[in-house]
């Protein structure tokens, strides 16, 4: 299991430590300069929303985060492990600490829910007790999200909402420290929305997991948010509470919260 | 001038597409020996491809095998050389029409699949999902996947054959009375190993052709649900056009060894 570096990268500040730490990120494909030095730190036990129009590099960001994409410069750091200084193996150990909810749900079509849920546990068993029988784990997960009646279900036979539970179950399996949310509630109507919400902060209370919240949906920022990034531009352009920002008197802040 | 410049950028692409299959194929042979080994994995890819082809494979050599008998009848009677028949029944498949047919039926077949298959995961964000679950994509997806064709297409090449020669001795035995077990004692007296081998190497590389393109085309796919298309359509177009780069040199290798 990959510890929680005790180094000046992981920066205690306002007595809480720092479990995500961005430093002037840049990515630009071709021409286009998706983001111009993002900063973010991330504390432990935090709920952070990062809110963006489509397009403003959110995703690319949230990539970047987890080994997916390589930024053109930068430093980011996850647990105090500088994220382009590590090897594969090392990567994937640190991987298992991080939860990833795509935005889409990624499912695997050809397995089942429950293999889906297994997939994770072939390669991290170690961190898992070397268990033999992984039913318990896999029905404990899919409980959590309300879903233990599905394990035998294919993903084509599952609702978009149901689709995003099992996923969100999927990436609850290693019992990650860290979970990264890319638009969890995109292309659900607005009640599975708030029922995936719901479901978010309960085992965020539960778990007492990190949440990064990639997300362009202001209802779903102002539920979980305790802390708002607003990327435009390529940078965090405000910062602050939810209420903090929607007071804002800034044309490009006040655009986010217009109804 | 305006014409010129498309034509030397379609053939700068296609040779960067080269470079980057060339690339692929390296990182390929390079995953391959390097543990953790998917062989559950592999062995599903070798049922979903072997047996999933097979009855495609069968049909076709059917066919091959009794059309191939039928419109050379006439011609060889003529000649009065219809007692050739199994011989160059049995030559023309097993050394060329077995391996070729059955590879390109099987470039349709799951070279398309796969570059769909691919495409589909990706822009799904089903291969970054793996990434970050600690699996290695390239290798439970694309080193399975060219494994299996590679080892499975010589089979099916073989089927394919044996099913072909069925068809033609099924019309020698109608039209011709000639008996199965003389049919097939005339094929088997005029084949020797300088036809089977350079046969079966060729159809690992066909296999081999067929996964590589098809797992290319697939795992670069562009976003978008016309990327999966253009993967899937791309696959079997490159796919096909490879294959007879690699008969011809087959063939031309293979003349060369004869000639010693």
């Amino acid at each position: 299991m990959i510890e929680e570096k005790e180094s000046s990268n992981n920066i205690m500040m306002d007595d809480r430590e720092v479990i995500i730490h961005i430093k002037d990120l840049y990515k630009s494909f071709g021409k286009n300069h998706v983001l111009n030095g993002f900063n973010m730190k991330l504390y432990k036990g935090e709920n952070l929303v990062v809110m963006g129009k489509s397009g403003s590099g959110k995703s690319v960001m949230i990539k970047c985060l987890v080994g997916l994409m390589q930024p053109d410069s930068g430093y980011i750091s996850v647990m105090g492990n500088e994220i382009k200084l590590l090897d594969r193996p090392t990567l994937d150990i640190l991987r298992s600490e991080i939860g990833f909810l795509f935005q889409g749900s990624a499912l695997y079509d050809s397995m089942t829910v429950r293999e889906n849920l297994e997939f994770p546990m072939r390669r991290h068993k170690e961190k898992l007790g070397n268990i033999s029988d992984t039913t318990p784990l896999v029905i404990e997960a899919l409980e959590s999200v309300g879903l233990a009646d599905a394990i035998d279900l294919m993903p084509e036979e599952l609702s978009g909402g149901m689709k995003r539970r099992v996923a969100l179950a999927r990436t609850l399996i290693l019992k990650p420290k860290i979970i990264l949310y890319d638009e969890p509630t995109s292309g659900l109507d607005p009640i599975t929305a708030k029922e995936i919400i719901e479901l978010m902060r309960s085992i965020q209370k539960k778990y007492g997991t990190s949440s990064l919240i990639i997300t362009h949906d202001v209802d779903c920022a102002r539920v979980i948010s305790e802390r708002m990034i607003l990327l435009v531009d390529g940078i965090n352009y405000a910062e602050g509470t939810y209420d903090e920002l929607v007071q804002s008197k800034d044309p490009k802040v006040e655009a986010f919260f217009k109804k | 001038m305006s014409t010129v410049k498309p034509i030397s950028g379609g053939i700068k692409q296609f040779f960067i597409e080269i470079g980057e299959l060339a690339y692929f194929a390296g990182r390929f042979f390079k995953e391959l020996f390097r543990p953790p080994f998917e062989f559950k994995e592999l062995l599903r890819q070798c049922y979903h491809m072997g047996n999933r082809s097979l009855v495609l494979v069968m049909v076709t050599g059917f066919i091959i095998g009794l059309v191939l008998t039928l419109q050379s009848r006439p011609t060889l009677i003529e000649f009065g050389a219809e007692s050739w028949m199994p011989n160059m029944v049995g030559i023309s498949i097993v050394r060329e029409l077995g391996p070729v047919i059955t590879a390109l039926v099987c470039a349709g077949r799951i070279a398309s699949g796969i570059g769909a298959e691919l495409g589909s995961m990706r822009v799904t964000e089903q291969i970054d999902a793996m990434e970050v679950s600690g699996t290695n994509p390239f290798k439970y997806l694309v080193v399975t996947r060219i494994l299996a064709t590679t080892l499975m297409l010589p089979l099916l090449v073989i089927m394919g054959d044996a099913i072909a020669l069925y068809g033609s001795a099924l019309v020698e035995n109608f039209k011709g009375n000639v008996s199965f077990l003389l049919y097939f004692n005339r094929v088997f007296d005029a084949l020797d190993y300088r036809d089977l081998i350079p046969a079966t190497i060729k159809s690992f590389f066909f296999g081999f052709a067929i996964g590589l393109v098809g797992c290319f085309k697939g795992y670069y796919s562009k976003k978008g649900t016309a990327g999966v298309g253009l993967a899937a359509n791309t696959a079997v177009v490159f796919t096909s056009m490879l294959l007879f780069v690699i008969d011809f040199i087959a063939v031309f290798v293979s003349d060369i060894f004869y000639d010693l």
